[in-house]
């Protein structure tokens, strides 16, 4: 029953989350990159959708960081890494310049894919055959492996 | 620098914003768990017991979503710009980048500014200083 709850759950967030990203204009990539066009005629929207987030979402994980179980009565898995590593700067390079490249990252992504668009589902499975590049990659190389990623 | 009012949607996009940040409320309360999409979807590729059928159904309400809003609101415009390869490319980078660096704008920028994690300020500043100089490159110095 609990593991239901928590399949259920996860799908409502989920589809909380994609009417958020709609409503906010985050699938619109033409959108996104007005965004990240600073030095052209820059679209400040996308600041307002992590402002409007922050502020929620802040709130909440003041009081999840005091709960040693969630409502569920699951484990609260917050992540536990703290490093600012070589590893953590070069990703976030590699998605940055991919994520101005297109106009997508990946919540956006597959919420469009719900649309039908042929574009977006070329990029999501672009998408996913990068993360399988890396996790092949990363089995090679034998590098520590974090369980909790984000 | 020019605001680009014709298209700016700052109600909009803070009650969506708030949406998402809702969601990644519910998740970390309800769940227990960060609601970090590329970390959700790139699980997947290492699945493990018991550990599969909440990313699923967390990424299925995410393609849903455009369903349920079609109910009461015109379809989402999804304008893709870039060509077929350069679409390839950056899908390729988004997926790398983000395993490697243990996450994107979900779970990095609104999750872990929401709980003031020094890592996830540095991989946000750095991704959103990426992009905007790949479109600097792009929009004003190739085109």
């Amino acid at each position: 029953m609990k593991k239901h709850l928590d399949t259920l759950s996860s799908l409502i967030v989920g589809l909380i989350f994609g009417i958020g990203l709609i409503l906010a204009g985050m699938t619109n990539p033409a959108k996104v990159i007005g965004f990240l066009d600073i030095t052209g005629t820059w679209d400040p929207s996308l600041a307002f959708v992590m402002g409007g987030a922050i502020l929620v979402a802040i709130v909440a994980f003041r009081f999840a960081k005091k709960r040693t179980a969630n409502f569920l009565g699951g484990a609260m898995r917050m992540p536990t890494s703290d490093m600012i590593d070589k590893r953590l700067v070069i990703g976030s390079l590699l998605f940055g310049a991919g994520w101005g490249m297109a106009g997508f990252c990946p919540g956006p992504a597959l919420t469009s894919i719900g649309t039908g668009n042929p574009k977006a589902v070329i990029f999501v499975v672009a998408m996913i055959v990068g993360m399988a590049i890396f996790e092949l990659a990363d089995r090679f190389w034998h590098q520590p492996r974090q369980a909790a990623t984000q | 620098m020019m605001i680009d009012t014709a298209n700016f949607t700052p109600g909009l996009s803070l009650l969506g914003g708030i949406l998402a940040g809702t969601a990644s409320a519910l998740f970390i309360l309800n769940n227990g768990r960060i609601a970090g999409i590329s970390g959700i979807l790139g699980g997947l590729l290492s699945p493990r017991k018991g550990d599969i059928i909440w990313r699923i159904a967390f990424l299925l309400g995410l393609i849903a979503a455009p369903t349920i809003t079609f109910m009461f609101m015109p379809a989402p415009v999804v304008t893709i710009e870039a060509e077929t390869t350069t679409l390839i490319i950056a899908g390729l980078l988004v997926g790398v980048g983000t395993r490697y660096g243990s996450g994107c704008t979900s779970g990095h920028g609104i999750c872990g500014l929401s709980r003031l994690s020094p890592r996830s300020l540095i991989a946000t500043l750095t991704f959103m200083a990426a992009g905007m100089a790949v479109v600097f490159v792009m929009r004003h110095l190739v085109n």
